[in-house]
């Protein structure tokens, strides 16, 4: 499988990164280079074999329902690019 | 005087506890040290002075109150990945522009429990993505190590390229680092260091920016292999803010340091042996394998029939989960915020100016692998793939194989900007192709320097063991090491 302009855009678009003409056009024979090289594992049967999901078979752990943290507004907001009064501030999303 | 940063964690331990040394003398040793390297060699991205000589003092008061912690007074440097509470933490990338966490990783944590002194920040590729160290924002490392008679500037490897080159260079005692795909073992074979991937699920991962979670796990680089045994022992825990960490107790690797090894059983992977590796590396996998025969283990031939596929589906499943990982960074929480016209423009805009140009190549392999109609021609083949390559392993040690001997890396170190391989993404990607086998079955791997090629660069074997068999891996390599001596590169910097 490979990619074209289009696809490289729309992927750009759903990845969140704005990218020029140039980007798009140089992505795609990147992508396109990397898809081919991976390509390889088509060839591997993997009839009845069971996808990996924890490389280390283990059992989720459980922890008590219990508040541990908290009351630390300031400390998470710290790191904002730009906040009021404890909020995260973004552009306007409701019209 | 003798030259301090020359000691050996063990050594350093030693003279501190015998109260021949102070631990000020030793840190101020290594900032003296810095202060003169960096410059030239760039392996910090930040250097905290104040904070090292701080907790260098409070070392000397503990060890004069005789209540020394493992790790009492030694200095240390910090991979940028790891959080560190009000001290740079970006993971060498700009969308974390000034960011300093609120909170410490459990790894440092427990390094700085047990007395170490924290020296600073350590440069990296950008979010671990990188087998050269030349993807960082803050610029590439030099290797300190350069090839006879040539001034030429070297790649220390990648990830952890900070982390290698500062052990190598005497700009820290040991250093923190993350593997998840070879930026433990790679860097440390560039460098003639050791290295060592533990089990994952062995060091916590709270607090650690994630790139591959599945994938990722910390462990240290260090001078020799005692060190790193010493280092990794500090490490490890039990932790339970880390879902994956491994409810075991973590065992002290430093006495498995100098056991023997007779009688143990080393596997030969034939798929290892692959085209176009240089005659030296060959060699030197040949001498690797004699030494251990020497010291009394058995050789065996074994194979890993799915070898070659480790590479590719690695391929599919780290930048999978690191587009899933990086979506965090959208300028509104933290680090870099470029404006929009409206709330999306801000997300592109920011993230196109805040990620490089191989963390954007991978979020959008990631993303297109996942996307509607394509996650199981890519994602979903490639793990159940990973379940094959895991499979390999074990039928090789169920069938007795306590270890397995490869090189570490196809060649040694190579030049900075690199042209065949900047023009090439995927050959960069070759570079992990020993290590990556050991990522995608959460597997520990340990590199030891075991000779220099006919550069006079370094080379190292790597051995991989069983899960939390890491005191296996400190034994044999330590057979190596008796064997091979240590090395150090000639100072030009």
């Amino acid at each position: 499988m490979s990619v074209d302009l289009a696809t490289v855009k729309r992927v750009a678009h759903l990845a969140r990164i704005a990218v020029s003409e140039e980007e798009a056009q140089r992505m795609m024979g990147e992508l396109n280079g990397i898809l081919g090289f991976v390509e390889q594992l088509g060839e591997v049967d993997v009839s009845g074999v069971e996808p990996m999901t924890s490389v280390m078979p283990m059992a989720m752990k459980e922890r008590d329902d219990v508040v541990t943290d908290g009351s630390k507004a300031d400390d998470v907001v710290a790191n904002a690019p730009v906040s009021d009064r404890n909020f995260f501030l973004v552009p306007k999303v409701v019209e | 005087m003798t030259d301090l940063t020359r000691l050996t964690i063990a050594e350093a331990r030693e003279k501190l506890g015998a109260k021949e040394i102070t631990a000020v003398e030793l840190t101020d040793a290594y900032l003296s040290a810095i202060d003169a390297a960096n410059g030239a060699l760039n392996a910090y991205v930040t250097v905290t002075p104040d904070k090292a000589r701080e907790m260098a003092k409070a070392s000397d008061a503990r060890i004069a109150e005789g209540k020394a912690g493992a790790l009492e007074g030694i200095p240390l440097g910090i991979k940028d990945l790891f959080g560190t509470r009000d001290v740079h933490t970006q993971a060498c990338s700009h969308i974390l522009d000034g960011f300093k966490p609120k909170y410490e990783s459990t790894v440092t944590q427990n390094l700085w429990n047990d007395g170490a002194v924290m020296l600073g920040k350590l440069n990296m590729d950008e979010f671990a993505m990188g087998s050269s160290n030349e993807t960082s924002y803050y610029g590439p490392v030099k290797n300190p190590w350069r090839a006879e008679g040539s001034n030429l500037d070297l790649v220390p490897g990648g990830s952890s390229g900070g982390s290698a080159a500062a052990v190598a260079a005497f700009l820290c005692a040991g250093a923190t680092a993350t593997d998840t795909g070879g930026s433990i073992r790679q860097p440390a074979a560039f460098t003639g260091t050791v290295g060592i991937k533990p089990t994952y699920g062995r060091c916590s991962r709270w607090g650690v920016v994630a790139f591959a979670s599945s994938l990722d796990q910390a462990g240290p680089i260090a001078r020799d292999v005692r060190d790193a045994a010493i280092l990794l022992k500090s490490m490890a825990s039990v932790d339970a803010k880390d879902t994956t960490s491994v409810d075991l107790p973590v065992p002290d690797y430093e006495k498995a340091v100098g056991q023997s090894i007779k009688g143990m059983k080393i596997g030969i992977p034939r798929e290892y042996r692959v085209d176009g590796m240089p005659e030296e590396i060959e060699a030197l996998w040949q001498q690797g394998i004699a030494w251990l025969k020497e010291a009394g283990a058995e050789i065996v031939d074994i194979s890993l029939p799915h070898t070659k596929y480790a590479l590719p589906a690695y391929y599919i499943v780290a930048p999978a989960e690191a587009s899933s990982n990086l979506a965090r960074y959208d300028g509104v929480r933290y680090g870099l915020r470029v404006d929009g016209k409206d709330i999306v423009d801000m997300y592109e805009k920011t993230r196109a100016a805040g990620f490089g140009k191989e963390v954007k190549r991978r979020i959008m392999i990631g993303t297109y692998v996942l996307s509607a109609g394509y996650y199981d021609a890519y994602y979903l083949q490639a793990q159940k793939v990973r379940t094959l390559i895991k499979r390999d392993f074990e039928l090789a040690f169920d069938a007795g194989v306590d270890a397995i001997l490869t090189p570490a890396t196809p060649s040694s170190a190579f030049g900075i900007a690199d042209e065949d391989l900047a023009a090439d993404p995927v050959k960069m990607y070759l570079n992990d192709i020993f290590t990556v086998t050991v990522n995608m079955a959460g597997l520990p791997g340990i590199a030891v320097p075991a000779g220099l090629d006919h550069k006079g660069l370094p080379l190292g074997l790597q051995l991989i063991g069983k899960p939390f068999e890491e005191e296996t891996l400190f034994k044999t390599a330590h057979v190596i090491e008796k064997a091979a001596g240590r090395f150090s590169p000639q100072k030009w910097w």
